[in-house]
């Protein structure tokens, strides 16, 4: 059998475990069984690239999808994918989805009773540019209860799902606010153990971006996992 | 972890139960015909969680490369989804069906999909490989070979009995006949 390098592990304390019983969710879905260390054979190290042609032209401005302008304050989202070296990832699809200012979102289980907004849909998507930028123009989403314990809310967030170099560097997280009081509150946000790690999910209000008597900037730089150059090189363990 | 590494890769968290609004366009709708070309395959199945209830709200992700004969790297199809990557929400029933390129055989597995799965209560996406029934023909397998033997089976689909090319593959979240899923 040949001598295929095995999967890397990420950094201890920077991902959230499966079973994590204060998100009650995790308790009957979370897999108990050891996982299994995975060599990693042609498929991993490969990935889909995906094309402009799932991008219609103001799929990342989620203001201007509707003949009026959505309720809420008004911002931009912005930053760079970068990998484990912090060279940008090009063309990398960034697709995103997120609950109105009134914290409710546009989709059927949602029983909330904030108002939907006729304005708003909540959802967006991008590639990256040649220095793996990318933007978003949208509405701050508000907080929302969620059934998860008594007196639950999420802070705002944004659903972020991104691809870049090759399947194992695909990530699905939520980007959070700065200065949110609910962040220490929540079990969803603090799954993640290691503090910095849970930091690096906060966007930091960018003041340069922002426009006078226009919209506020936030920017939010996202690390995948893996290398561009040499996608998943051989790891020193 | 890579010694050369200068950042950490940023944290996942859950696709909640929402994620039809953002991720759903990506989802091929073309129906599955009824007697499946050469070169492409069908799987049908439900996603289980422990207490044998279906899930209806995951989403999983087939990652196939580039379908028989042709290169692993991602090909650029005109509809920008490549052949062989599809994405599939389940039903309320928590069942789904997704039609995709035939995977090649490797020089060191059999032929197989990578299968990443989503769901709310699911804080990191999980890894899997689906085999095809019909086709493992070795039990030296790079990663078969690793997995206990009496798990085996929750890798591999079930060829379909009257439709060639349909695979029938269930994937269970916990409990007693769990699928096994890969550390990353």
């Amino acid at each position: 059998m040949p001598d295929l390098p095995l999967m890397e592990l990420a950094e201890p304390g920077t991902q959230p475990e499966y079973h994590f019983p204060p998100y009650v969710s995790t308790i009957g879905r979370s897999p108990r069984l050891p996982l299994v260390l995975l060599p990693r054979t042609q498929l991993e190290r490969s990935g889909p690239v995906f094309g402009q042609g799932l991008i219609g032209e103001h799929d990342n401005d989620l203001t201007l999808h509707y003949a009026g302008d959505p309720i809420g304050e008004r911002i931009l989202v912005h930053g760079r994918v970068l990998d484990e070296d912090g060279m940008p990832v090009r063309g990398a699809l960034v697709e995103v989805w997120q609950a109105n200012a009134a914290g409710r979102y546009r989709h059927k289980v949602d029983t909330y009773d904030a108002p939907l907004d006729p304005n708003f849909a909540g959802a967006g998507r991008t590639l990256t540019d040649e220095k793996g930028y990318y933007w978003f123009k949208t509405i701050k989403p508000g907080p929302y209860p969620w059934g998860n314990h008594h007196n639950a809310w999420r802070p705002s967030h944004i659903h972020f799902s991104l691809f870049g170099s090759g399947i194992l560097s695909r990530l699905v997280t939520q980007m959070y606010f700065p200065g949110d009081p609910l962040q220490p509150l929540d079990p969803i946000f603090n799954s993640i153990p290691d503090a910095e790690a849970r930091t690096r999910l906060i966007s930091s209000l960018d003041m340069d971006r922002s426009e006078s008597n226009y919209m506020l900037a936030y920017k939010w730089d996202i690390v995948l996992r893996g290398h561009v150059d040499t996608p998943f090189k051989e790891g020193h363990r | 972890m890579s010694g050369n590494s200068v950042r950490i890769p940023a944290g996942s968290q859950t696709v909640g139960p929402y994620f039809r609004i953002g991720l759903e366009y990506l989802v091929n709708r073309t129906p599955v015909p009824s007697v499946l070309p050469a070169g492409t395959i069908a799987i049908r199945g439900r996603v289980l969680d422990r207490d044998g209830v279906a899930v209806p709200d995951a989403m999983l992700e087939f990652w196939g490369g580039g379908g028989a004969g042709k290169s692993v790297d991602g090909n650029e199809a005109e509809s920008g989804i490549p052949d062989g990557f599809r994405r599939v929400a389940t039903d309320e029933k928590g069942e789904f069906t997704v039609a995709i390129a035939r995977p090649a055989a490797e020089t060191s597995s059999n032929a197989h999909l990578l299968v990443l799965v989503f769901a709310r209560g699911l804080l990191r996406h999980l890894i899997t490989r689906m085999y095809l029934g019909d086709e493992v023909k070795n039990d030296d397998d790079v990663v078969l070979s690793r997995v206990p033997p009496e798990r085996r089976a929750t890798l591999i689909a079930r060829a379909d009995e009257k439709l060639a090319g349909l695979y029938w593959w269930d994937i269970v979240l916990q409990g007693s006949n769990e699928t096994v899923f890969f550390a990353w």
